[in-house]
Formats: C-alpha cells, sequence, structure tokens
C-alpha cells in the first residue's frame, strides 16, 4: 500500500543535484534531475554505506564521494566498480510543489 | 638491535583485527568544511584538460621514444632514454591513478583507455588496483588495512633506495602477473577483491603475460634490445625514480592510524613538470580528502582548503628536509612519526566506536613528540 509523504518544497533541491533526506531512522537521497523530474534512492553508497547526498549528479548518474561508485539514480542500477549492488529506488511524485516520497 | 614495535602490515594478520576492534576500519574521518555551492563546482567534470595533456603525453612518447630508438645504440640516446622512462614508469603512475578514481576525463571511455595502457606501464593489474586503491582511500595508512602502504616501518632503508630503482615494485609486479595468470588471488587480496572481480584479474593477467611473450620475441627476433628498452619491465624500472621521489612526499614519515588525513597526508608545492608528470597529485591531503575533485581543479580546492589545513611544503626539498631525517628516525624509533601542525580550532577528534572504542581511536600509537 502506498505511503506519500512530504519531503520537502521542490524549491529546496537544485536541478542536477541531491539532497540528504532523514526520515523513521532511515536516510535517502532525494535528486534533482536535469530536466526538473524528482527520484529517490535509499541515502547510502551500496559499497560502504556513504551518504551519497555529499557525491556529484551527471545527468541521471549519482557518482558516490567516497571511492567514484556510479548510479543510474532513476532504477537504481549500479554502474561503475566499486559498487557492484544495485540501490533501492523509491516512487517519488511532486504535489503542489511539494516532493512526495512513496515509502510504501 | 631489537625493535620492541614491530607491525604486522599484512592485511590478515592481527593488526587487521585490532584495527576492526578499534574501529579504524570504515571509520569517519575529518573533513574540512567546504560548502556544498563550492564543492560542487569544484567537482565539475570535463574532458578538455585532460584530453590537451592526454594529446602532450603521447607525443612526448613519440618524441623521446622516437629519438632514443634513433639514436640507439649511440650513447647519444641516453637521455631520450631517462625522459621517455620518465614518461612510461613514472607519469604513468598518476594516470592510472586519476583515470581509475573516473575523474580525469568526464568521458568514461577515455578514462577507461588511458587507465588499461597506464596500467600496462607500471604494470599493476587495472582490476586488482581498482580494488587496492578503494581500500587506500577507506582506511588509508591504516595498517592491517591498507595495502597501498610503501614505506612501512621500521623503515628499510635498502628497500626504500631500491624503490627509486624500481626494483622492489617490478619485480613484485612480475611475480604476481605469474600468480594470477596462474590461476590464484593472494588469501590477503581477496580480502578487498570481491570474488565476482577475481576472474578479471586472473584475465587481464593472462593477456599481458601473451603482450610481453610477443615483446620479448619482437627483441629476438629483431636481435635487438631496443623492444625491451621500450616496453615492458625495463622502462617501468628504469623510469621509476620520478614517481617515487613524488609518491614518497604523499604519507612518509607521518602518522599511521590517524583518522585525518591532515595527520597521514602531505601537499608539497611542485614545478608546472612535476606536476605535468604526477597530474596535481602533490595536493595530497586535498585529494584523499575530496577524491572526488578531478585533478584539474585541485589547485583550486588547495585554496579553499588552507584555513583548515597544515602549511604545505614549499617545494621538494622542503618536503625531504623532512622526510629524510624522519625515515631515518622511524629506522631507529618506529613509533615516532611527524605531526603536521593543524591551523588552531581545526583540530578533530573521531567519534569512539569499536570494541576498545572508549580508548579512543589512538590507542599505543600516539605519536611519540
Ligand atoms: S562507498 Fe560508495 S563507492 Fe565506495
Amino acid at each position: 500500500m502506498a505511503n506519500w509523504t512530504a519531503v520537502c518544497p521542490t524549491a529546496e533541491i537544485d536541478e542536477e543535484d541531491v539532497m540528504r533526506w532523514d526520515h523513521g531512522g532511515r536516510t535517502f537521497a532525494i535528486y534533482h534531475s536535469p530536466d526538473g523530474e524528482f527520484f529517490a534512492t535509499d541515502g547510502l553508497c551500496t559499497h560502504e554505506h556513504v551518504h551519497l547526498a555529499g557525491g556529484l549528479v551527471m545527468d541521471y548518474v549519482i557518482e558516490c564521494p567516497k571511492h567514484n561508485g556510479q548510479f543510474d539514480y532513476r532504477t537504481g542500477e549500479a554502474m561503475r566498480a566499486p559498487v557492484c549492488v544495485n540501490l533501492r529506488t523509491y516512487p517519488v511524485k511532486v504535489e503542489d510543489g511539494t516532493v512526495m516520497i512513496d515509502l510504501g | 638491535m631489537t625493535h620492541l614495535y614491530h607491525r604486522d602490515y599484512s592485511l590478515t594478520g592481527p593488526e587487521a583485527v585490532r584495527a576492526v576492534e578499534l574501529g579504524l576500519a570504515n571509520a569517519e574521518w575529518y573533513q574540512a568544511p567546504i560548502p556544498r555551492k563550492r564543492m560542487k563546482e569544484l567537482m565539475q567534470r570535463s574532458d578538455q584538460p585532460a584530453i590537451r595533456d592526454t594529446l602532450i603525453w603521447l607525443a612526448a612518447f613519440v618524441v623521446t621514444g622516437g629519438l632514443a630508438a634513433w639514436l640507439y645504440p649511440s650513447w647519444w640516446s641516453v637521455p631520450f632514454f631517462m625522459a621517455y622512462g620518465v614518461l612510461y614508469g613514472s607519469s604513468s603512475d598518476s594516470r592510472w591513478h586519476e583515470c581509475g578514481h573516473g575523474t580525469a576525463f568526464k568521458t568514461r571511455w577515455m578514462n577507461d583507455v588511458v587507465y588499461q595502457i597506464a596500467c600496462f606501464m607500471i604494470m599493476r593489474n587495472p582490476n586488482a588496483w581498482r580494488w587496492s586503491h578503494a581500500r587506500h582511500h577507506t582506511d588509508t595508512i591504516i595498517v592491517g588495512r591498507d595495502p597501498e602502504i610503501a614505506i612501512m616501518r621500521p623503515t628499510w632503508i635498502i628497500r626504500t633506495i631500491a624503490l627509486f630503482l624500481g626494483i622492489p615494485q617490478t619485480w613484485g609486479a612480475i611475480r604476481l602477473m605469474f600468480t594470477y595468470a596462474g590461476g590464484t588471488i593472494p588469501e590477503e587480496q581477496k580480502t578487498y577483491i570481491p570474488e565476482n572481480e577475481r576472474p578479471g584479474v586472473i584475465r587481464t593477467a593472462r593477456i599481458w603475460l601473451v603482450i610481453h611473450a610477443a615483446i620479448i620475441l619482437w627483441a629476438v627476433l629483431a636481435q635487438s634490445w631496443l623492444p625491451v628498452l621500450l616496453f615492458g619491465p625495463l622502462p617501468t624500472m628504469y623510469g621509476a625514480w620520478v614517481h617515487v621521489l613524488t609518491g614518497v612526499t604523499q604519507h612518509g614519515g607521518l602518522a599511521e592510524d590517524a583518522l585525518d588525513h591532515r595527520l597521514n597526508s602531505r601537499t608539497v608545492y611542485m614545478n608546472p613538470v612535476l606536476r605535468f608528470i604526477y597530474w596535481n597529485m602533490n595536493y595530497h591531503v586535498e585529494h584523499h580528502m575530496f577524491p572526488m575533485v578531478p585533478y584539474h581543479a585541485l589547485p583550486a580546492l588547495h585554496e579553499e582548503c588552507k584555513p583548515y589545513f597544515p602549511k604545505p611544503k614549499a617545494n621538494m626539498f622542503a618536503a625531504y628536509a623532512e622526510i629524510i631525517p624522519a625515515l631515518l628516525r622511524q629506522a631507529r624509533e618506529p613509533r615516532w612519526c611527524l605531526v603536521p601542525e593543524l591551523p588552531p580550532g581545526t583540530e578533530w577528534t573521531p567519534a569512539p566506536k569499536g570494541k576498545h572504542a572508549e580508548h579512543g581511536a589512538h590507542v599505543e600509537l600516539t605519536p611519540a613528540q
């Protein structure tokens, strides 16, 4: 069952950037893509559990700040070593200028 | 003389267990508070600087190697072999490094191509070293965890000198190539190379063996030393000295087991020629703290980090003026290390972690100064 939760106003995340969002003892990474869409993944890299929000967004890729591993944040696919395990992604929508995440 | 203090640098021995127990593995490290907006600017990727540098690099190979081959066997070829060797055995170190991080070029295949070429020149298995270097960044100079500690304590002076001649590292690389090609990954390396990556290590070693055999065959058929002087382990060795000269400044004489790159790494100002060969890795504290920043943005990052970092060494002479006495002293007093002076108010204590965390992360290892 859907569990839509408000994250932040859309203006809070620059285009082609990422923000850390902690909720219910968990941490997430919320992305604003270059074409204005929003996405969400688990906040920690699957390699060594570093916060991805410190990394660099390039188009649809998030590069981890620790060892430069890369994920496609739309699908969570691990794209470049040393990351080998995909990231979990979450459905996101925008309602009245607010980014909403489905925590399921 | 008996050393009371002798550490085990292997990744499978008691120090490896100890590092985990003390919370030194996978720990939280000091980070200078550079604003996110500025970091984003500094992290931006671009192909242009690395394409320019790579074209100059390749042209320098053609000119120095071409003149060396043309003048060979005259003694006039020696300076050209020297220059070629530095390109082959030293500049490949920084290309391996930067392209391994994937930051040199924006375009991925460009990083990958230069990475493969540089790995072959410096004789570092591209698959194995990617993982070794990831560990070096996670656990920089943590004994029992970091596979890339170049100078262990007590300093083994003869070995350190031999590094400049490329002997231990090239000999080690040849042995490892045969080990991998035989289908074996050393136990120690299994601690950081994931299982699914190991076949790649073995495959590359086998391909390399074929290439090395072809170079030797070429030399035999041509009845000339020229092929082996230009390709393979010989130029890796005779050209190694510059990358060792610059590489020793990275961590030499500094702290082990300190969760602060300012205490275990060193930034040294270098001239433009060395910085070209070394791709700005002289900004080494900056690189370790922010590995996302490409080599061409490190001077700008350095400016941002200045208020939080120890004073950089003014040049190579200043760096070696502290490194040589430090390494000699560490041959007699392995517990001792250099302690860079941190700007007031920027001292940092890692959050306690691990089984013996109540003693703090620096237990037994407080520099004897
Ligand atoms: S922690 Fe993310 S790539 Fe290593």
